[in-house]
């Protein structure tokens, strides 16, 4: 298989203005005609589905959550970035795109960074009027903020909350779609299949969450806009409903899967507390920009914090990495926490923790100040952890957070089949191994809002309008049976396991092997490990409940089955990539200070997995798409 | 390690929107002060599927109190005891040892159950639908400093515009109304000149679907701003209110 990336020739400056200069166009009154399908309405999902509504496309939305409106980009923090420089502090097209080619480790397509860039700058223009409440100066006009060690102010915020606004933004032009009609809305609807005829993607299987009813839905074009698989380690700081089927079954059925070892792991989490656990919650990295990073010095000491006086407490980050301290990236700053985690220096009840302590910026600023900049990061972490950081110092611990990994897509966000795209996190376009704060809300709105109504145009001018097979045809047939056998085999195995107790040792494996840092060895074994559990898997769980009803366990039991597949993927993947890059760090592939070290003469290639079958193991086949660097020069990270 | 303490729970069970709704109870002795209340109930379900029972079906999926999923009762209060926060953020350390706590769903006749604590709040979709947005199409934006608007404006705005459409106001309200959800939308955008064009069509057809959806009225009770995750103030039924009298009368 020759993986074609379809970059457009030319400046990189002019490729997608060109692109879609030469596009083809399907006109106004034949958009009617066709039938595109989105599954997923988060930022890309929701976007993209409003867009192609509002040029008079009909578009069918589904989603797992019982409205658009709770997509898992609600909860994105942050914020997002422009290429605005209304600061005038030096930012531009061209220094958004190398920051973020450059923060990626040089493991994405440069036409690809450089046009999300681009369109980065409507995307802000688009969003304000729709009503989305960015923070303002005083003078009336937009604020923005530093975020993630730029060098820039390019953040546009809206307080603590920049993915709901951004979101509901996204949300209320979808609803005016379903309201014109343009829109056919299916929440409570989970996608179990595509169905493919002669090679192309010609529609979908649900199930209807409600009355679990199996449903086919028939298109001319599908867009995944499914999200991240970061729940594949059981803990992360995604919802709960964020999973891999839509893209797994789509890649089960011949969608190439990119790199999914890619895997972003953030470092300033709330800790675990117990079994109990259901997931981790982020505390933004701005903490970082105040509070020291420390741990005791001594093994098992468990002194009060503050009776730990200054010459036993290891302030690990500011004497590995003396100029950025504890602002260098989040990767660093991750591995490192475990890295003293591991040598048992760890502190509270699990061990697994380092402190993020304020006193000394408290003693230097007032609490006051502190308050301002951070009172309302402190209440929830007082909310959930108990205890008083003004007092004591915070707790923190890494968590799983992005998958910059995905469906394998070309320049024009199709996958390699003909009619299948995939937007947002769900794909692996832009963030190479490693993505920059405030940038994934700017991909999927990137990918909804400008890019997938060009280039679905653009394939659609080849479909003939009204192709239709029928939702009787034997794909449709094929597709459905097996959705509602996999759900029968699931039910009928009443074994002594539950969903959740097998997800959170498959997550452990996960963890432990393909999380922070990865081996050879520690690969090979995590690969052994999940077929075992896999097996006893589909032997010994226990899926409560009835196929007709509403039944959450039964739709985790399924999403579950998923994760295992792709976790031994994502071993597999990492074993291949003999190198250090980005958020992947392999023990073998280390300077002799600890740092990543990049091998771009053999790895600077996509990792494109096409999947052959499961049988005891996960058998796949592996392409290379190679990364050609035209415009930027490749240099190795450096935070010492 | 902190240690487990015992409360005794009574949950609502409901198999269909059809089917008669009952109360069960179970003592969980495995509560730990760290755990959340929804993590406590998915240890509930473990102990139930142990024993090849039922677990109780509840709506969550952030459980970062910003998604809106959950709207649990406890105890007849929306979210919880814990004010401005969502239940999946409340905390098992405000419970204490031997507590009996009740467990509901958010009871109104425009969301029907689904099942157990789980309703159906697809109205609230439709009085968005009806006129909850600012009309402008993808790539017909103007540049966005274009316009200034006054920061204390926008900030006011932001406030509405948290709302997280969990529908606690709704089953806070002795009338069931939907007053401050749908107040909450039209007064963040009519803070804004985007909003200011289309304010009275929207005004109109939100109020019209949101009675239409069967959502009774508001008499100034004010449990709405009490419950609500988000602290929204009731001035946005207010603003409501003064909106539609206008666009009505004018
Ligand atoms: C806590 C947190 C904070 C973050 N903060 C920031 C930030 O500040 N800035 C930033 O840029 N990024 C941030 N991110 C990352 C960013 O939020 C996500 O990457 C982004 O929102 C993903 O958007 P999406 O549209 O691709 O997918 P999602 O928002 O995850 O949406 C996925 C959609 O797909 C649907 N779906 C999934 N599977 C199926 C199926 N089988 N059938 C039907 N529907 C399905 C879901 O229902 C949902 O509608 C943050 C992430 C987290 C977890
Ligand atoms: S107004 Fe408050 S209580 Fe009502 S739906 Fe919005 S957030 Fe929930
Ligand atoms: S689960 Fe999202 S608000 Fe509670």
């Amino acid at each position: 298989m020759k993986l074609e990336s379809k970059v457009p020739e030319g400046p990189l400056e002019h490729k997608w203005e060109s692109h879609k200069k030469n596009m083809k166009l399907v006109a106004p009154n034949n958009r009617r005609k066709y039938e595109v399908i989105f599954v997923g309405t988060g930022l890309a999902g929701g976007a993209g589905a409003a867009s192609l509504a509002e040029m008079g496309y009909n578009v069918k939305a589904f989603c797992i959550q019982d409205s658009a409106r709770r997509a898992h980009s609600i909860a994105a923090q942050g914020g997002i970035n422009a290429a605005k420089n209304y600061p005038n502090d030096g930012d531009s097209i061209y220094r958004l795109f190398y920051d973020t080619i450059k923060g990626g480790d040089y493991r994405s397509r440069e036409a690809n960074v450089y046009r999300l860039a681009e369109v980065s700058n409507n995307i802000i223009d688009q969003a304000v009027a729709q009503g989305v409440p960015f923070a303002r100066e005083y003078s009336g006009l937009l604020a923005n903020r530093s975020f993630g060690g730029a060098q820039v102010s390019r953040t546009f915020y809206a307080r603590g909350q920049t993915g709901q606004q951004l979101l509901l933004g996204a949300y209320q032009s979808m609803m005016r779609q379903v309201e014109e009609g343009n829109i056919e809305y299916f929440p409570r609807h989970e996608m179990l299949d595509v169905v493919i005829i002669d090679g192309v993607a010609r529609g979908i299987i649900t199930r209807d969450l409600v009355t679990g009813e199996i449903k086919r839905h028939e298109a001319d074009a599908v867009v995944l806009a499914s999200g991240g698989y970061g729940n594949v380690f059981y803990l992360s700081t995604n919802a709960k409903n964020s999973n891999v089927t839509a893209a797994w079954r789509a890649h089960r059925k011949g969608a190439l899967f990119a790199n999914p070892c890619f895997v972003q792991v953030h470092p300033t989490c709330i800790p675990v507390s117990g079994d109990y656990q259901s997931k981790l919650t982020l505390m933004s990295e701005s903490l970082r920009n105040d509070g020291r990073v420390w741990v005791p010095r001594k093994k098992g000491d468990d002194r009060h914090p503050n009776d730990i006086p200054e010459e036993e407490r290891y302030y690990y980050l500011e004497e590995r990495y003396p100029s950025f301290g504890n602002l260098v990236p989040r990767d660093v700053a991750s591995r490192n926490a475990k890295l003293v985690c591991d040598e048992g220096l760890g502190v509270g009840e699990t061990g697994l923790a380092v402190y993020l302590d304020f006193r000394d910026a408290i003693k230097r600023d007032g609490e006051d100040t502190i308050r301002a900049k951070y009172g309302n990061l402190f209440d929830m972490y007082e909310n959930i952890a108990g205890e008083n950081p003004y007092k004591r110092p915070m707790r923190i611990f890494p968590a799983v957070h992005y998958t910059m990994g995905g469906l394998w897509v070309d320049y024009n966000l199709m996958t390699n089949i003909p009619g299948l795209f995939a937007a947002g996190e769900a794909n692996f376009s832009d963030h190479g191994a490693n993505r920059l704060g405030a940038s994934a809300l700017m991909q999927g709105l990137s990918d909804g809002y400008f890019v997938l109504p060009a280039t679905i145009g653009n394939y659609l001018a080849d479909v003939k309008p009204g192709t239709r097979y029928g939702t009787d045809h034997e794909a449709f047939d094929e597709a459905a049976k097996k959705a509602q056998d996999d759900i029968d085999k699931l039910l009928s195995i009443k074994g002594k396991r539950t969903i959740i107790d097998f997800h959170r040792s498959l997550g452990k494996i996960v963890w432990d092997k393909i999380g922070i840092q990865r081996s050879k060895e520690g690969l090979e074994s995590a690969i052994k490990e999940i077929q075992a559990l896999r097996e006893e898997f589909w032997k010994d769980v226990y899926v409560p409940g009835e196929k007709n009803n509403y039944n959450k366990y039964l739709e985790f039991a399924f999403r579950v089955a998923d994760f295992f597949e792709l976790a031994e993927l994502m071993a597999k993947d990492a074993l291949d990539r003999e190198e250090s890059c980005g958020c992947h760090l392999r023990e073998e592939y280390q300077t002799e200070e600890g740092e990543a070290l990049r091998n771009d003469k053999e790895f600077s290639y996509v990792s494109a997995w096409e999947f052959k079958r499961v049988n005891g193991q996960l058998e796949t086949e592996l392409h290379k798409e190679p990364l050609e660097f035209e415009f930027v020069e490749l240099k190795q990270r450096s935070y010492k | 390690m902190s240690k487990n303490f015992t409360v005794h729970l009574k949950y609502w069970r409901q198999n269909g929107p059809t089917a008669k709704g009952y109360f069960e109870e179970r003592t969980l002795d495995t509560v730990n002060e760290h755990m959340s209340f929804l993590e406590m109930l998915d240890v509930l379900n473990e102990e139930l599927q142990l024993e090849g029972k039922d677990p109780v079906e509840f709506d969550y999926d952030c459980r970062e109190g910003i998604c809106g999923s959950c709207n649990l009762v406890i105890n007849g209060q929306a979210h919880g005891p814990k004010k401005g926060t969502a239940c999946c953020q409340l905390h098992m350390r405000n419970y204490k040892h031997g507590d009996k706590i009740t467990i509901e769903p958010p009871r109104a006749a425009a969301f029907p159950v689904i099942k157990d604590l789980v309703v159906d709040r697809s109205a609230f979709d439709r009085i968005i639908e009806a006129g909850g947005y600012v009309s402008v199409k993808t790539g017909s934006a103007q540049e966005a400093n274009a316009r200034p608007i006054e920061k204390e404006t926008s900030d006011i705005a932001f406030d509405y515009a948290t709302c997280i459409g969990c529908g606690a106001c709704v089953a806070a309200c002795p009338n069931a109304s939907a007053s401050l959800f749908t107040g909450a939308k039209i007064a963040h955008l009519s803070q804004l000149p985007q909003g200011q064009v289309e304010q009275s069509r929207r005004v109109v057809a939100m109020v019209d679907q949101m009675t239409e959806e069967g959502f009774g009225d508001c008499s100034n009770y004010g449990e709405c701003e009490a419950v609500c995750p988000k602290e929204i103030s009731i001035s946005a039924i207010a603003e409501m209110r003064k909106d539609y009298v206008k666009a009505v009368f004018s």
